[in-house]
């Protein structure tokens, strides 16, 4: 792995969550890779909350890992805390998601990169770009040395113009301790993309021997695990639980008292945060009439003393977070390990990146991650993984592997970030996704295994355990298909219809609220040979078909109008009767098909007709030539 | 490709309407309702509604795929033109297998099917401008009526509901509230109340039909029926000096400039001991709420003008004959003082309630309302039960919000999301 090649199909920037998945994706789909990080210790490193998944983010985690990826089995072995989110809610909304120990977790991740065939890496800080015919064909490095390649992907994270914040005190910085890669950044910026600048912020870690845990809540790790990977069915380490306490009246004074020294207020920062992760100033400052927030203390790991108290990130200064802190029932004599501070960066406006998350203007270069103004590891690594695919397409001449809306979270979040944008740091919900009850966390593989298949990105083993749940699934679904019962036959067995009902297979009984496939099998004892978790899977699908079956009609519509694709260099300001509004819209954005196109805010049907009219005379001017 | 229709010519009395289908279905379709034709053919045929009776004696035309405007397989219903029968074929075409068209579907898919060439469609831009603008007109019309306070009113109840349903999905471990099913129930139950009002009425609709109702108020023995008969020209109603003669709600249906009117003569306001008044009173009360106008014939003019949330209000001074020098806002059922100022106010109001009311737009409206209404009521159903997956209950609010888009504007993800913000302290 570390001796380094003349040339390379894909060279990945970065060994963060997007960087590996990237890197692994490429590999897996079996082009040369390379993988280039400043150290080696940093691959797999989580450098925010020491936690892996949840409602949305953890939906995502299954996909990368239906699709192969790392995340998933690198979670599992890392899992100290597994808690299905939304356990008693509807199968749709579940979400897996485990506090996750960093060592553990960083020693998968490097454990199975330095397995990885067709991938190496190389230490070593890239400062510029080979471009070749406008074209990006590799990197060069500190120490002058030049690695061509046929794709680049970019996953750098905070460091375009970084800055960390603390109180008053501010200097230029990645995250905590690393130092921004300046020169590849003025590289960047001479490309003239439309950036944004975004803010998020840390809490103070704290020394878990110092707090004083008696008489703290606690949260445990579920009695049943849910895993994330399908290949395990069993954590890997033992399970903890998380503390949990309150801010009280006294904190919000001290946080009042000084909130000019606070980096926010102090008029210090630019940046959007995002509105779902609030600093513990910005809660006392909006919601003035709570007198208390909740705090996780989130430990970092099994052997790690470390706690990581989830809910108040801060960027007041270091004097003024030790008295807050203090005045926190259980953590009276806590010591802080590391302050807490905000980090402002640029952000590539996403809009300017095809589908696969290639930079429009600048073939060859892809980017994924916090760079495209996401945040989250989850979100991070799912967009690794599509650029890793689709670089990895591209040098193979195969066609774009492209995500739909309507099959994966991950289609939702590209289809989000290249066709509206941001605004603040964007991070995965369940609410994002408008065919959510088919886009359930169980059954990613089931949506997208087979597709990955055809890609090349999911190997023998998977491969092998995905086939044998589908036929087990298939087989389950044909013994429902095939028989038919009474009504009188299925009210008998506690199946809630009338008696005098129609006929019905057992499949039709099954959607019925209350029935379940343990009940139907009074009725036909070969149902009995069907797997509990297959059985589990069965019942959520006939719970939303009937659901599903009216989304169909959405999706149909979404899919014939992406269909009718808008080439690349289409010129927006040709088009008669558009106004310069919508012109300056599609032009930012560019969208690839006329659904895209209609995603738009403020999109109206005439115009997208327009679009439509100059689609169809582009195409006659290229057939008439 | 599903099938489509609408009213292709002006809405409003016409000597002809035409009323188009087009996709593969539309043969089909018109046969269910007594347009029989093959592909490319033309008929008189008889129109039916659902239960088999006639609506009206109309021409058929078919055109075959490739032979007609869309390029697909297209009817046109050549009708007489009263808005009455055009509602009555849109209506039994929107309970067939065919839907509404977008506006500027048609050309959008005579394009698609390459039966324009550019230029055609680019000299049809200014068309779809019109069309839009007109659309625009319209929708800003519908909001500043009542209707659109009631959809402004609707649209923040259905955010918040939405917003607090998804609190509890996407947002658990947080600090939001656990138990929030009464609030989403009492935002959900008053929304649905007024959407079922309003499309079980689509008012303007009916009252081309039957006719604009023009209720009299006032007090006993102010002078309505007086009033009415003077309007009528004949003796509908028993006039006397006798306080409570009108017993009943009495209906005389006139020809206001070519509107058709019902004018609505009440039992005067007053309690009574008299049980059959006392009925009358109250019948008279219920109609005279839900009519288009209300004539308030009043000894003296009150200082606020109330007006309801439906229809309009006008205060007059009544027996104006009794007075030597009556007001500008005076009428006499007797002498005739002030009845042509007072029918112009009521003919410009029910002229500016008409004015390019699209039928299309109501139905299409009308058909919004009930699939909103439809999946309201499942969402309290769900509520109601015990063991719904709460995400259910978010999708069929879902699909209430997006029936409601033409009325309420789209709702987005952000929207909800921001709702969420404010509202909760979101971030553990």
């Amino acid at each position: 792995m570390f001796h380094v090649k003349h040339a390379y199909d894909v060279i990945v920037i970065g060994g963060g969550h997007a960087g590996c998945e990237a890197a692994h994706a490429s590999a897996r789909s079996g082009v040369s890779t390379l993988l280039i990080t400043l150290r080696f210790s940093d691959i797999g490193v989580m450098s925010c909350n020491p936690a892996i998944g949840g409602l949305g983010k953890g939906h995502l985690v299954r996909e990368i890992d239906a699709l192969d990826g790392i995340m998933g089995r690198a979670a599992d072995r890392a899992g100290i805390q597994f808690r299905l989110l939304n356990r008693r809610k509807g199968p749709a909304v579940q979400g897996p998601r485990t506090q996750a120990d960093r060592a553990l977790y960083r020693n998968a991740i490097q454990e199975l990169t330095t397995a990885r065939s067709n991938l190496e890496i190389k230490e070593g800080e890239v400062v510029d770009l080979l471009l070749i015919k406008g074209r990006v064909s590799g990197v060069i490095l500190k120490d002058g040395s030049s690695i061509p390649s046929k794709c680049v992907i970019l996953t750098s994270g905070t460091f375009l113009r970084g800055i960390i914040h603390i109180g008053d005190v501010s200097r230029a910085g990645g995250r905590m301790g690393d130092l921004p890669s300046i020169a590849l950044a003025e590289r960047l910026a001479s490309y003239d993309l439309p950036l944004g600048r975004l803010k998020t912020g840390t809490p103070p870690r704290l020394d878990g021997r110092s707090i004083k845990w008696d008489g703290l809540e606690h949260q445990d790790a579920d009695i049943e695990p849910e895993l994330f990977s399908f290949m395990h069915k069993s954590p890997f380490a033992k399970q903890i639980a998380c503390g949990i306490t309150y801010t009280n009246e006294q904190t919000h004074e001290i946080i009042e008292k000084n909130l000019e020294r606070s980096a926010m207020y102090g008029g210090h920062i630019d940046g959007v945060g995002p509105r779902y992760c609030p600093s513990i100033e910005d809660k006392v400052v909006r919601f003035a009439d709570k007198t208390s927030h909740q705090i996780f203390l989130e430990p970092e790991g099994l052997t790690d003393h470390t706690i990581y108290p989830n809910g108040i990130s801060t960027s007041l200064p270091i004097d003024v977070q030790e008295d807050y802190v203090h005045s926190i029932v259980g953590l009276e004599n806590a010591k802080i390990l590391q302050p807490g501070y905000a980090i402002e960066y640029d952000y590539i406006d996403p809009r300017s990146l095809s589908t696969q998350l290639e930079l429009k203007r600048m073939p060859g270069l892809f980017l994924a991650g916090q760079i495209n103004g996401t945040t989250g590891y989850e979100e991070a690594a799912a967009q690794g993984l599509v650029a890793g695919l689709n670089a990895a397409a591209q040098v193979s001449n195969s066609d774009p592997i492209l995500f739909d809306r309507s099959t994966s979270y991950i289609g939702v979040m590209i289809d989000d970030l290249t066709i509206r944008g941001v605004s603040e740091p964007y991070r995965m919900f369940t609410s994002r996704a408008e065919f959510r009850l088919s886009l359930r966390a169980d059954n990613a593989d089931q949506r997208l295994t087979s597709a990955g298949r055809i890609f090349g990105c999911v190997e023998d083993e998977r491969w092998k355990v995905f086939s044998s749940k589908k036929n087990a699934l298939d087989s389950g679904r044909v013994a429902l298909t095939n028989t038919t019962a009474s009504s009188r036959e299925l009210n008998n067995a506690g199946v809630k219809v009338s008696v005098d009902g129609p006929k019905r297979t057992l499949a039709d009984a099954l959607t019925i609220a209350g029935t379940t496939v343990k009940i139907l099998s009074s009725i036909d004892p070969q149902l009995l040979n069907i797997p509990n978790e297959i059985a589990l899977q069965l019942e959520r699908d006939a719970l939303y078909s009937h659901y599903v079956e009216r989304q169909m009609r959405d999706i149909e519509g979404m899919r014939r109008d992406s269909g009718k694709l808008i080439p690349h260099d289409m010129c927006y300001d040709s088009i008669a009767g558009l106004s310069n509004e919508l012109k300056s819209k599609l032009q930012t954005t560019l969208p690839d098909n006329l659904a895209q196109a209609a995603r738009i805010d403020g999109i109206t049907p005439a115009a997208l007709m327009l679009v439509a009219a100059e689609i169809k005379k582009q195409q006659t001017m290229v057939t008439a030539s | 490709m599903d099938t489509i229709f609408a009213l292709a010519s002006a809405a409003g009395k016409a000597g002809v309407s035409i009323i188009r289908i087009s996709g593969p279905d539309a043969l089909s379709n018109c046969a269910v309702m007594g347009a029989v034709l093959d592909q490319h053919d033309r008929r008189l045929v008889k129109l039916t509604s659902i239960d088999g009776s006639l609506i009206d004696l109309a021409f058929a035309i078919s055109f075959a795929p490739r032979r007609s405007f869309t390029g697909e397989q297209v009817v046109e219903l050549h009708t007489h033109g009263s808005p009455a029968i055009v509602t009555a074929v849109l209506d039994r075409l929107s309970n067939l297998d065919v839907r509404l068209a977008e506006p500027g579907e048609f050309t959008r898919r005579a394009m698609e099917n390459g039966m324009l060439d550019l230029a055609q469609v680019e000299g049809l831009a200014d068309l779809i401008d019109a069309e839009t603008e007109s659309q625009r007109r319209q929708a800003v019309r519908i909001f500043q009526g009542a209707l659109g306070d009631l959809a402004s009113g609707w649209r923040l109840s259905l955010v918040r509901a939405a917003a607090l349903l998804e609190a509890t999905i996407d947002f658990v471990d947080e600090d939001v509230p656990v138990d929030v099913y009464p609030e989403v129930m009492t935002l959900i139950g008053n929304v649905t109340n007024q959407v079922r009002y309003e499309a079980a009425g689509v008012r303007i609709r009916e009252r081309v039909r039957d006719g604009f109702e023009v209720a009299l108020v006032g007090p006993p023995n102010s002078g309505k029926s007086t009033l009415l008969n003077r309007l009528a020209g004949r003796e509908a109603a028993i006039t006397s000096d006798i306080a409570g003669t009108t017993r009943d709600v009495i209906e005389v249906k006139m020809d206001l400039n070519g509107l058709p009117i019902t004018i609505l003569d009440t039992a005067g306001l007053r309690e009574s001991d008299d049980i059959l008044e006392g009925i009358g009173i109250e019948r008279g009360k219920d109609r005279a709420l839900a009519a288009d106008v209300r004539i308030h014939l009043l000894d003296d003019l009150p200082i606020n003008n109330d007006q309801s949330v439906f229809g309009l209000d006008l205060y007059v001074k009544s027996k104006a004959d009794l007075e030597s020098n009556p007001i500008d806002q005076a009428v006499s059922g007797v002498t005739g003082y002030g009845m042509d100022h007072l029918l112009d106010q009521i003919s410009s109001y029910l002229r500016e309630q008409l004015a390019g009311a699209g039928i299309a737009t109501h139905t299409r409206h009308q058909m919004a309302l009930e699939a909103a209404a439809v999946a309201l009521d499942s969402v309290t159903l769900g509520l109601n039960a015990v063991n719904t997956p709460v995400d259910l209950l978010a999708e069929d609010l879902r699909i209430a919000i997006r029936s409601l888009d033409s009325l309420i504007g789209r709702v987005d993800v952000e929207n909800v999301l921001g709702e969420i913000f404010s509202s909760f302290c979101i971030g553990k």
